[in-house]
């Protein structure tokens, strides 16, 4: 490959950044003005991100999604990874496929069905929506990706592993806990943290199960949108993105050097 | 009587009337689904023997190991070890272990903790623990390596963690997966030696699974030979490769020349066998084969003597041509095609670097062989 900048690739690489990144950077920017209209640059100023935190409404949205998202991508993982196992460990039932579909569907299910057949359970069975019912929801929706990547990493787990400590004399409880969780553990943490961050930013399901002092920030963003957008919103979303980016970050650096050093390793016991 | 191949055997259990048998499979039949693996199959091994189970992939010989493991309970039939009937009982309540063909060992543990999982499961205390793994590491020879992973170790470190692991907890019995499999020719030589020490060092019974009969051949005290999950034999390497029981074995096991043919005449032990495209064999010994019966001559390759030049006397001369040389260095294969079209395979050693009669493609030659250098296979 050559690797000369043309225009033609230079052209391309500028509108492909700019379509994705400029909406985001206009609000970052706009994050630390000084005016209070949002689109008129009135200086650089951090007083934004000192009434967000003074402001309780969205400091209260912010708090309950952190508790919906804790829960829910716990109560998720656990489902999920479940019900992974049981997929991919009992494959001579009746109806597997039928049942591993069923567990997928959701990812593809247009959130809005999801929400209102929720809401219409919920309705149903007479529980009074707030915090409880979002939580459900969000286990709900959050558990099918979970088991998606949890399945990914037992497709290739080595049943060997767990006869070899069988044969070592552990029962199968402590075979699972003390060989399969330890080994599936990476996956299963993945799995934590994609349910969680779909709890975090999900908005539709929300809206549709969630009741009176259950409300979650971007529920809160949005209708305060509604009323006309504060600098004091782009301040909490430069936060969140400050926050995911981190996240993002921290965790491919983690895995670059985990994926070096066992390189490394390997190159090194192959040469003795 | 003289005894076949050139090693005496003392330990020898298995020709003692009153020998008990430590491991015996009795009318076992194993089925998945419409798939028999082990079809209504007996065998016994004996107390610290070095047993093999050799077959072609699919032939069931490590569904047998994984029963005796306790992973796959048998359809119908026993197992008993050390007399005890072994239905029911849980694979990590069984005095066996195993040591499996990926080695199956633990990523997230170092090697002495994955040498020290099965004393743990056991409630060992952890002083005697600690002996107990950096004895079994000095006995493979990786006590440098005891706080490395899995992944920081080559193949053949691995193999002999997987070793020390399934040796650690002394079990009655060690069953081997195809325990040389992953490695390169010539580590798989080396360790062929060290896992036959480690064995007598030990004083355990072993029962391997493998297809390399080189393999089998080497380490086992004994050899069973699976097909379609059915015993073909079970006899000690000599006996297999030199008294091979049927043609399968026969073919299976090494190289062999096939005459099949009827038997002509019977005089004592010996007989004179027609093949079925006209030559004639005279041999000393034809077993229990009725004159008149269809049965197959069978004579190894380095039975056969090739010469230039027409032997003097003998019961075997055959006149031919040489088809084709293999020149292996230690030792060279003719094949050569006689009178009647077949092509016989003879391969003579090299313990001289030169000879007077060079041969070459195309020469005449002449193939002889002794009376009691073949057997007579009736099955």
């Amino acid at each position: 490959m050559n690797a000369s900048w043309s225009r033609f690739n230079i052209t391309a690489i500028v509108l492909g950044f700019a379509f994705l990144y400029l909406p985001i950077v206009l609000l970052v920017v706009f994050s630390f003005n000084e005016s209070k209209l949002v689109t008129v640059w009135g200086g650089f100023s951090t007083k934004w991100y000192v009434s967000l935190f003074h402001n309780q409404g969205l400091m209260d949205a912010a708090w309950v999604t952190i508790r919906v998202g804790l829960i829910s991508a716990t109560m998720a993982t656990v489902l999920g990874t479940l019900a992974a196992l049981a997929l991919t460990r009992y494959t001579r039932f009746r109806g597997r496929v039928l049942f591993s579909g069923m567990v997928f569907a959701p990812l593809v299910m247009p959130e809005v069905i999801t929400g209102l057949s929720l809401l219409l359970l919920f309705v149903a069975v007479g529980l009074d929506r707030g915090f409880f019912t979002l939580t459900l929801a969000h286990i709900t929706f959050s558990m099918c990706f979970v088991a998606v990547v949890v399945q990914s990493r037992l497709v290739t787990f080595d049943r060997s592993l767990e006869e070899a400590a069988m044969d070592l004399g552990a029962p199968p409880v402590k075979t699972f806990f003390q060989i399969t969780l330890p080994v599936i553990l990476p996956a299963i943490v993945s799995g934590w943290m994609l349910a969680f961050t779909l709890s975090i930013d999900d908005l539709v399901i929300s809206s549709f199960t969630s009741g009176p002092g259950a409300t979650t920030l971007p529920m809160k963003i949005y209708s305060q949108v509604r009323l006309g957008v504060t600098p004091e919103i782009n301040a909490a979303c430069t936060i969140l993105i400050g926050i995911v980016a981190c996240g993002v970050i921290a965790a491919s650096l983690v895995n670059k050097r985990r994926e070096v050093q066992r390189l490394r390793d390997e190159q090194a016991a192959q040469r003795g | 009587m003289k005894s076949l191949g050139n090693i005496r055997r003392d330990f020898a259990p298995w020709n003692k009337p009153d020998a008990k048998p430590y491991i015996q499979f009795k009318d076992v039949t194993k089925r998945f689904g419409d798939f028999t693996a082990v079809n209504n199959l007996s065998l016994s091994i004996y107390e610290r023997e070095f047993f093999a189970l050799l077959g072609a992939s699919g032939c069931g010989k490590s569904t047998l190991l994984r029963m005796l493991a306790g992973f796959e309970e048998p359809t119908s039939g026993q197992i008993l070890l050390d007399g005890q009937d072994l239905r029911g009982i849980p694979p990590y309540r069984r005095p066996v272990n195993m040591m499996f063909q990926s080695y199956a060992l633990f990523p997230h543990m170092s090697v002495e903790q994955n040498i020290a999982f099965g004393l743990k499961q056991d409630g060992m205390p952890k002083a005697d623990i600690d002996t107990r793994v950096a004895e079994m590491l000095k006995l493979v020879k990786l006590s440098q390596f005891a706080k490395r992973k899995p992944h920081q170790l080559s193949g053949g470190q691995r193999q002999r963690v997987a070793l020390a692991r399934a040796v650690a907890k002394r079990p009655k019995v060690l069953l081997l997966d195809e325990p040389l499999g992953a490695l390169d020719k010539k580590l798989r030589e080396e360790t062929q030696f060290e896992l036959m020490d480690l064995q007598q060092t030990l004083g355990l019974t072993f029962v391997v699974v493998t297809h390399d009969q080189e393999e089998a051949m080497t380490m086992a005290d004994r050899i069973a030979i699976l097909d379609k999950g059915e015993v073909m034999q079970v006899a000690t390497p000599a006996e297999v490769y030199e008294a091979p029981g049927s043609r399968f074995v026969a073919d299976f096991v090494g190289n062999i020349n096939m005459f099949e043919g009827k038997v002509a005449d019977r005089d004592g032990a010996g007989a004179t066998i027609t093949s079925a495209n006209g030559v004639t064999i005279r041999t000393a010994n034809a077993g229990d084969a009725a004159a008149g019966s269809e049965v197959a001559f069978a004579i190894r390759p380095e039975k056969i003597k090739v010469s230039s030049k027409k032997p003097e006397g003998g019961d075997n001369v055959m006149e031919g041509e040489i088809y084709d040389i293999a020149y292996l260095g230690d030792m060279t294969i003719f094949h050569v095609q006689i009178g009647n079209g077949q092509v016989v395979k003879a391969s003579s050693l090299n313990a001289t670097r030169a000879t007077e009669d060079p041969l070459s493609w195309d020469d005449k030659a002449w193939i002889s062989f002794r009376n009691d250098a073949g057997v007579v296979l009736t099955r």
